[in-house]
């Protein structure tokens, strides 16, 4: 029997627990998230507001149900764009050797120099802050990782029996990406997804704490911080319940990464 | 080992040229004039052409692009269209306070991640290594902003020892220069420090499996003794890697630490210079930061061939 995968397991309880609370979110909030009650200013935790209000009277837990929904969906659609940007360009650059190949994965590697955090503030400065160019700009930021990875899976793929039969059978490069490498580099891909989204999650947190991902009133984790920090010598809670949820989110996905890849790759778990 | 050296110099100078013109390219689709930007909506359609005129603007873009990278070349950052400024001496300033956050918070992070990556991987089957393992994995989790405000909580809020925020040159007070450094590289240098260490663990892992470790522990030396004599400079190899590109999310890092610890460095610099659309600027920063991150790997390039012998004659 297969034995008990405890970061995957754990990754795993984590990711479901936030997608739930985003889930439930759409539907159920203990308050409105954007509510502003001057009145039930800076309240502490209680059994009427469990983590308390912020400054505007707004119920914090409630925020944090619908954070969790900004969180995945800059998530979902970053890791999104890297992966359909990504991978068939790391098939490509596999399955193109010599120069072409070799061309691909260096303007891959320039692209390393323009780190997330970087390409998003830059494309703030052009487009204007809000959550679409944030998740744009994280999702190209993430290419490279993507690139990088799938082109090492698919040039074992592609040095593979099945591959060299379906070459001599006259099979055309397209539909052997199709059919036999992409299948075949989905267990990367899904592991660099769990990665890439992990990242993506603290990029967005930064961005929003920076002021140039998603914009009030929409309930972001990172700018809850960012509105935390007026009130660090009064309310530190304030900053601790988003920075916990931001935290245990990138934990999760990490795990979950780390998880997968030991299932798909038992050789490797006892490095890690 | 000469033939490596001027093909990774060679890399290096390509990349850089192309990024500037990715920079430079990116600049110039922003939607409006930056004379009108920098003059405001009110600005007369004269002070706008003549602004233009005085900044060159006017030109064909490649006489632009060309023009800025020849000032680059020289040290000359041009003129903010806002400020009206220099802006060469601006960042100059600017990048000396970030290096002082990026130097100390590297110096930290190799502290935590060389020895406690080390023990990790020497009692990989331990509690002890598993429980370090689990601290790691947390703090890779915590953003480096995060840690900041944790930091400021505790050590600044609470416990009232080190100031919350603020930024004193070393050459005015270094005391308190000393005081207002420490929060800051600690937020750097923990986060980096986790992330470093879960790399150090998997090297040395990798080392302690080789066979001349066997064999020098079959000598007589100690498990530790072994590593230290056989097995760091092995492992230093995929760790320096990793340095280098760390070194670059330390540099990006800095800029989110340093609106939390309200300092005035490069990142702040950026972030006002959006804020103002102050884009000269903005486009100066974004290329050294990029020339920076590009240094950082070159040199890490250039310090493997120094590291492995075995790279000096391929």
């Amino acid at each position: 029997m297969r034995r008990l995968n405890p970061s995957l397991i754990a990754g795993g309880v984590i990711v479901a627990v936030i997608v739930a609370m985003a889930l439930v979110s759409f539907v159920w909030t203990p308050y409105d998230a954007t509510l502003v009650t001057p009145s039930s200013r800076l309240l502490k935790p209680s059994w009427s507001h469990w983590f308390g209000t912020d400054k505007f009277g707004r119920d914090v837990f409630s925020q944090i149900m619908v954070g969790s929904r900004t969180t995945l969906f800059v998530g979902v659609v970053a890791v999104g764009v890297a992966a359909v940007i990504g991978v068939p360009l790391g098939i490509l650059a596999a399955m193109v050797r010599r120069w072409p190949g070799e061309a691909i994965m260096r303007a891959n590697d320039l692209l390393l120099a323009f780190p997330a955090l970087l390409l998003a503030i830059m494309f703030g400065a052009v487009f204007g802050a809000s959550t679409l160019t944030a998740m744009i700009a994280i999702g190209i930021a993430s290419v490279p990782s993507f690139a990088r990875v799938i082109r090492s899976g698919a040039l074992q793929v592609m040095r593979s029996e099945y591959v060299l039969a379906a070459r001599a059978a006259g099979r055309q490069p397209f539909p052997i990406a199709v059919r036999h490498v992409l299948p075949n580099v989905t267990s990367l891909i899904t592991v660099q997804a769990s990665v890439s989204f992990a990242i993506a999650v603290l990029a967005e947190a930064a961005l929003s704490f920076l002021g140039y991902g998603t914009p009030p009133p929409t309930p972001s984790w990172g700018r809850m911080l960012q509105e935390s920090q007026e009130f660090l010598f009064s309310a530190p809670r304030l900053a601790i319940f988003p920075g916990l949820a931001i935290a245990i989110a990138v934990l999760g996905f990490n795990l979950l990464g780390d998880g997968l890849r030991d299932r798909f790759d038992p050789k490797l778990e006892d490095r890690r | 080992m000469i033939l490596r050296l001027i093909e990774r110099t060679g890399v290096f100078l390509v990349s850089l040229a192309v990024s500037s013109v990715l920079v430079f390219a990116f600049m110039a689709v922003l939607p409006g004039d930056p004379a009108r930007v920098a003059l405001g909506v009110n600005a007369s359609d004269e002070a706008v052409a003549e602004l233009r005129r005085q900044f060159g603007l006017d030109r064909p873009l490649p006489t632009q692009y060309f023009d800025w990278l020849g000032g680059l070349l020289h040290g000359d950052l041009g003129t903010s269209y806002v400020s009206k400024a220099a802006i060469g001496p601006q960042v100059f300033d600017r990048l000396q306070v970030t290096l002082w956050l990026v130097v100390a918070g590297m110096v930290i992070a190799l502290a935590i991640a060389v020895p406690a990556g080390t023990l990790m991987a020497a009692r990989h089957r331990k509690v002890s290594g598993l429980a370090l393992s689990a601290v790691s994995q947390v703090g890779v989790a915590v953003p480096a902003f995060l840690a900041g405000i944790l930091l400021i909580v505790v050590f600044a809020v609470k416990l009232g020892w080190l100031p919350a925020n603020g930024w004193t040159p070393p050459a005015q007070d270094p005391a308190m220069f000393l005081q207002q450094l420490i929060l800051p590289a600690l937020a750097l240098g923990l986060v980096q420090g986790a992330v470093l260490t879960r790399y150090v663990r998997s090297a040395v892992l990798d080392v302690l499996r080789e066979d001349y470790l066997r064999t020098a522990r079959a000598k007589g030396l100690r498990p530790f003794q072994a590593l230290w004599k056989h097995g760091l400079r092995n492992a230093a190899v995929p760790v320096v890697t990793v340095l280098g590109l760390q070194l670059a999310t330390l540099l990006i890092g800095a800029v989110v630490v340093e609106r939390v610890f309200v300092i005035p460095g490069l990142g702040s610099l950026l972030l006002d210079g959006v804020s103002n659309r102050d884009l000269l600027l903005v486009q100066d920063v974004v290329m050294v930061l990029v020339l920076a991150v590009l240094l950082v790997n070159f040199l890490v390039d250039v310090l493997y061939v120094a590291l492995d012998p075995r790279l000096r004659t391929a």
